[in-house]
C-alpha cells in the first residue's frame, strides 16, 4: 500500500493556499457532466453535497434515516471552535492549530490541522449567513465560551444544540440544491457495497430499507461521510444506527484504515443503569466549566452526597491538575474517573460513577444563571435519572463517544482507493489520538464545505467524463455479494438475537480494549472475538424477510461487520506499544500513572491493509513536526 | 422497581396491509428504562417466539434527532410534556396500566409498517424555501451584522424544532403549521433571512397545503404535544408573514 499524503511544500501557513492554486479546476461547463455519490447526510455529507451541487456537479446523497436532517451530528451539544479571537484573549489560527495538535497528542498531521484552524473562521461566517441562531451577547455580537481544555474562549454555540443548528443549516443548503435539481436525495438507503473498477471507486450498491430492493448507483467519485464506529462497543453515545459498514466495505476493497484503536471515551456521560440499557447519553462537557468533579475520600463511603462533609471529599482533578482543574482534556478526565472507581471510591449502587457538583457555582453565580446556562442539559439529566442537578450533584461516568480513527486519507481527503473520499468522523485526519471538545463540528464542516469541493477536481480532471454503466460485471458481483450476505443472515435461524451478540461483543471490547489496555487483555480479546464471530454466523436469529422493512436484518448486517472490525481495533491497540491521547497502554506509563508517549518508535499513523484470509498488514505514515515541538502533554 | 403493563400496539405489515391492534403483556420491566428500551425488550421476546418484532423509528435516543415517535394513549410522544418518546421513562407509568401505542397518523404521512411513517412531506416543504439562499464561500464576516440578542433568542426558540411530526399527529386537522411556522419564524426573525421572507412564506405555505396538511383551528394541541415546547406564537408569526407577503409580494 502506497501512502502518499500529498502534503504541499512550503511554509505551514501557505500550504492550503498554494495547494488550492495548484489544484486542477474543472471547467464550469463541464462540472455538470460529473456525478458524485455522497453517502451520509450529517454535517460532512450534507455540507459537501450542497457545496458540490452549488459548484455545478450532480450529486446523489444517501442516508439511512427517513430524512437527511437526522444525521448524528445533530446530537452534538457543546459547540464549534473557531479562531476568530472575538474575545481578544490571545487566540489565533496558530493557537487553535497548536491546541488541536497538542490535544491530539502529536499523532495528527501538522498541515491538515493547520488548514482546519484556518478554515474554522469561514465556517462561522457561513453558518451565520445561513441563519444559524448562535448565542449572542447584549450588543448583538456572537458570544463565545471556553470549552474542554481550552484556555481561550473560542467556542461558538447555540444553547446546548449546536450540532442540531449547524446540521439544519447544512440540511437547508442541501434542500435548496434538491429544489434546484442538482442533488437527488435517497433516504432510507443503506450502502452495502462499494463498486470498484480497475481499482477505482465507481459506484455503490444500496439496499432500499423499505422494500429490500438492491440498487446500483454509478458515479465518477464516491464520498463516504458515514460517521464513526463507536457502536462497536454496543453502549456508546452514538445514535443507534451509527455503524462502520460503509467504511468496512471500503476497507475490504482496498482503502487503508488508520488508527482504528483511537476511540475517545468521553468523561461526562450518564452512568449505566442496568442490563437493558440501549445507549448512553452524553452530558456536554461544557458542564465542567462550572461543575466540580469529586468522589468521597474514603473508599466505600456510601453516604448520600449531601452528608459527606467538604473535608471528606476528594476533588481529584483540581488536586492533581491545578492549572486546568476540572477542564483537563477528555482522555485525562476519563482515565482519572476510572482510576477513582478502581480505587473503590466510585459512587451510586454500581460504584461506577463520580459526582459533578454545581453547588459552588450556584452559590457563586446564582441559581438563575446556572439554570439559564445548563437548563436543557439539567432537564435531560432529570428525565433520565429522576434527579435534579440543581439540588444534588450529577453522577457521571465515561462512555465511548467519538472515533478519531477512520479511513486513511491524503491531503485531498482521498483514501487509498482512487476516487473514494472520506470526510468527517469517517476519516482519521485531524484529531490525532484524542479530539478536543468542539472540534468535531468544525472538522465535519471544514471537510464538507471547503476542503473536498476544492480538491476533488484533482481527481476528476484526470478521468474520463464518461460514466461507467451500472450493467458491468463489477456491479453484478458487488450486488451478488450483498444479496448473498443478506440471504445468509436470514437463513441461519439460530437461537440468539442480534442485540444479544452485539452486547457481548461490546463487553469484550470495553473490558479489554477500553480506557486502559494491556498486552494480555488484548491478546485475550483476539481469541474471544473470532470465537464470538463464529458463533454469530451459526447461531444468530434474524426474523422476517429481506423484502421489506426489517430492522433486525439491518442491525444484523452492521453487527456482522463490527464482529470483523473489532479485531482490527484490537490489532491496532496491540501494535501501538505506547500510550498516547485516548490510547493508554498500561505497559507505557510514568511512575505517576500518566500516559507515556514514545515518539521514537510510534510517531506515525498506523494504516491497516486488508488481505483476504490473512492477518491485515500494517503500514506506517511517519509524522514529522516542523512547526511545533512534540512536548509531553502536561495539564498540571 | 418493576411494573407490568398491557401493551396494545398497532401492527401493520406494510403500506397496503390491513392494520389492527395486537395486545401483549410487557412482562416485568424496570421503571428505570426508557419507553423504547421497553419496546426493545418486547421485540427481543417476540423474535425468540418467532413473531416479527414491532417496527419503530428511532436513532439518537437523546431526544434531538426527531426520528422516534408514536402516539401513546392518544398523546404523541406519551404523557410527559416536552419529552420525546425515547426520553420518556417507565417510571411515569403505574403497574397494571394499559398503553395503546399507535403511529403518527396524518394523510400526508404514509404508514410504512407498524409504527413507522413516512415524514418526507416535511422535506418537501423545507425544499420550497426553509433556508437562506447563500452559496458556500460568499458569506461576509460573521460579526458584520449584529443581531439583537432577543431576536437571536426568539429565533433559537423556533429553531429548536426537531421535525418529528408530533404536531401533525396531535392536530385534529393534521396541520403542519407549527412545523412550518417554526422555520418561517426562525428565518424571519434574523436579518439573514429577511431578503427572501415573502417568497419563503408564500412557497412554504402553498406546499404545505398541496401536500394535504390541514388548517389551523386554534386547538393548541400541537403546542401541547411538541417535545421541544415550540410556541404557537410561531403560527401567528407565520400568518403575519404570509399576509404581509400576499400584500407586498410582487408575484401573483
Amino acid at each position: 500500500m502506497k501512502l502518499d499524503a500529498k502534503i504541499p511544500v512550503g511554509p505551514l501557513a501557505e500550504k492550503w493556499d498554494s495547494h488550492r492554486f495548484a489544484s486542477k479546476l474543472v471547467n464550469p461547463a463541464n462540472k455538470r457532466k460529473y456525478e458524485i455519490i455522497v453517502v451520509g447526510s450529517g454535517l460532512a455529507g450534507a455540507s459537501t453535497s450542497a457545496t458540490l451541487a452549488e459548484l455545478g456537479y450532480n450529486v446523489k446523497n444517501f442516508c439511512l434515516q427517513d430524512t437527511p436532517r437526522r444525521g448524528h451530528s445533530i446530537a452534538a451539544q457543546g459547540g464549534i471552535n473557531a479562531a476568530k479571537n472575538y474575545q481578544n484573549d490571545g487566540d489565533s489560527v496558530f493557537r487553535l492549530f497548536y491546541d488541536t495538535i497538542k490535544g491530539g497528542d502529536f499523532r495528527a498531521r501538522e498541515a491538515n490541522v493547520y488548514r482546519l484552524a484556518q478554515i474554522s473562521n469561514n465556517i462561522i461566517d457561513q453558518a451565520v449567513a445561513q441563519g444559524v441562531p448562535f448565542a449572542r451577547d447584549y450588543g448583538g455580537q456572537l458570544a463565545n465560551r471556553s470549552f474542554g481544555g481550552a484556555q481561550v474562549s473560542r467556542t461558538f454555540y447555540a444553547r446546548g444544540q449546536t450540532g442540531q443548528q449547524l446540521l439544519l443549516g447544512a440540511y437547508g443548503a442541501l434542500m435548496r440544491q434538491v429544489k434546484q435539481g442538482k442533488v437527488e436525495v435517497f433516504a432510507r438507503r443503506e450502502m452495502l457495497e462499494l463498486v470498484t473498477i480497475d481499482g477505482e471507486a465507481k459506484g455503490i450498491i444500496t439496499r432500499n430499507m423499505l422494500t429490500g430492493e438492491l440498487e446500483r448507483h454509478a458515479a465518477h467519485a464516491v464520498v463516504l461521510a458515514t460517521g464513526g464506529y463507536g457502536n462497536v462497543y454496543f453502549l456508546s453515545t452514538n445514535a443507534m444506527s451509527s455503524n462502520v459498514s460503509a467504511a468496512w466495505r471500503a476497507y475490504k476493497k482496498g482503502a487503508g484504515f488508520a488508527n482504528p484503536s483511537f476511540v475517545q471515551i468521553h468523561p461526562t456521560c450518564i452512568p449505566v443503569h442496568g442490563e437493558h440499557q440501549s445507549k448512553l447519553t452524553l452530558m456536554s462537557e461544557s458542564l465542567r466549566n462550572d461543575g466540580r468533579v469529586w468522589v468521597p475520600s474514603k473508599p466505600g463511603d456510601k453516604r448520600p452526597p449531601a452528608e459527606i462533609p467538604e473535608a471528606e471529599r476528594d476533588y481529584y482533578l483540581e488536586k492533581k491538575y491545578p492549572a486546568f482543574g476540572n477542564l483537563v482534556p477528555r482522555d485525562v478526565a476519563s482515565r482519572n474517573a476510572k482510576e477513582q472507581c478502581d480505587l473503590g471510591k466510585g459512587v451510586t449502587d454500581t460504584g461506577l460513577a463520580v459526582y459533578l457538583d454545581f453547588a459552588e457555582a450556584i452559590e457563586r453565580n446564582g441559581a438563575e444563571t446556572i439554570r439559564r446556562k445548563y437548563g436543557n442539559l439539567f432537564d435531560m439529566y432529570e428525565r433520565i435519572t429522576a434527579s435534579d442537578p440543581m439540588r444534588e450533584p450529577m453522577t457521571i461516568y465515561p462512555a465511548v463517544h467519538y472515533t478519531m480513527g477512520g479511513l486513511w486519507v491524503d491531503y485531498n481527503l482521498m483514501t487509498t482507493v482512487p476516487g473514494l473520499y472520506a470526510l468527517g468522523e469517517a476519516n482519521f485526519s485531524d484529531h490525532g489520538a484524542n479530539r478536543l471538545g468542539a472540534s468535531a463540528l468544525m472538522q465535519g464542516l471544514a471537510d464538507g464545505y471547503f476542503i473536498l469541493p476544492a480538491t476533488i477536481g484533482n481527481y476528476l480532471t484526470g478521468i474520463s467524463s464518461e460514466i461507467v454503466a451500472p450493467k458491468r460485471e463489477e456491479f453484478d458481483q458487488a450486488e451478488q455479494a450483498a444479496a448473498d450476505r443478506t440471504e445468509k443472515l436470514l437463513n441461519i435461524k439460530g437461537q440468539r438475537t442480534v442485540d444479544d451478540f452485539h452486547r457481548q461483543l461490546g463487553q469484550i471490547m470495553w473490558d479489554h480494549c477500553g480506557m486502559a489496555r494491556n498486552r494480555e487483555g488484548l491478546l485475550k480479546a483476539l481469541k474471544l472475538i473470532p470465537a464470538l464471530r463464529d458463533e454469530f454466523w451459526q447461531n444468530v436469529l434474524v426474523p422476517g424477510s429481506g423484502q421489506d422493512l426489517n430492522q433486525s436484518l439491518e442491525r444484523a448486517g452492521r453487527v456482522a461487520d463490527f464482529m470483523e472490525f473489532a479485531e482490527l481495533i484490537v490489532e491496532d491497540a496491540l501494535a501501538r506499544e505506547e500510550s498516547c491521547g485516548c490510547h493508554l497502554r498500561e505497559e507505557s506509563q510514568t511512575e505517576e500513572h500518566e500516559a507515556l508517549r514514545d515518539d521514537e518508535h510510534f510517531s506515525h499513523v498506523s494504516v491497516w491493509e486488508y488481505r483476504e484470509n490473512q492477518r491485515p498488514k500494517i503500514n506506517q505514515e511517519h509524522l514529522s513536526f516542523e512547526n511545533v515541538e512534540p512536548s509531553r502533554r502536561s495539564y498540571k | 422497581m418493576k411494573i407490568n403493563l398491557i401493551l396494545k400496539i398497532w401492527r401493520q405489515s406494510g403500506p397496503n396491509g390491513k392494520g389492527g391492534f395486537k395486545t401483549y403483556a410487557s412482562g416485568p420491566i424496570s421503571t428505570d428504562i426508557s419507553f423504547l428500551e421497553m419496546l426493545d425488550i418486547l421485540n427481543d421476546r417476540l423474535t425468540k417466539e418467532g413473531e416479527e418484532p414491532v417496527a419503530f423509528d428511532h436513532d439518537c435516543r437523546e431526544g434531538i434527532c426527531g426520528t422516534c415517535g408514536a402516539v401513546v394513549n392518544g398523546v404523541p410522544h406519551g404523557p410527559r410534556e416536552k419529552t420525546t418518546l425515547c426520553q420518556l421513562h417507565m417510571r411515569h407509568f403505574k403497574d397494571g396500566d394499559t398503553l395503546v401505542i399507535e403511529p403518527f397518523r396524518a394523510r400526508a404521512f404514509k404508514l410504512e409498517k407498524d409504527l413507522v411513517v413516512d415524514r418526507s412531506a416535511f422535506d418537501k416543504i423545507i425544499r420550497e424555501g426553509g433556508y437562506v439562499s447563500i452559496n458556500t464561500g460568499s458569506a461576509p464576516e460573521a460579526n458584520t451584522i449584529p443581531v439583537p440578542q432577543n431576536s437571536a433568542e426568539q429565533a433559537m426558540n423556533a429553531a429548536e424544532c426537531i421535525g418529528c411530526g408530533a404536531c401533525v399527529a396531535a392536530c385534529p386537522n393534521a396541520a403542519a403549521m407549527l412545523f412550518v411556522g417554526a422555520k418561517i419564524s426562525q428565518l424571519a426573525l434574523l436579518p439573514q433571512g429577511r431578503p427572501e421572507r415573502s417568497q419563503r412564506a408564500l412557497a412554504m405555505v402553498k406546499k404545505m397545503d398541496d401536500l394535504g396538511f390541514g388548517n389551523c383551528s386554534n386547538e393548541r394541541e400541537c403546542e401541547a404535544a411538541c417535545p421541544k415546547g415550540i410556541s404557537i406564537r410561531n403560527i401567528a408569526r407565520m400568518n403575519r408573514e404570509f399576509l404581509r407577503a400576499t400584500f407586498f409580494s410582487e408575484e401573483e
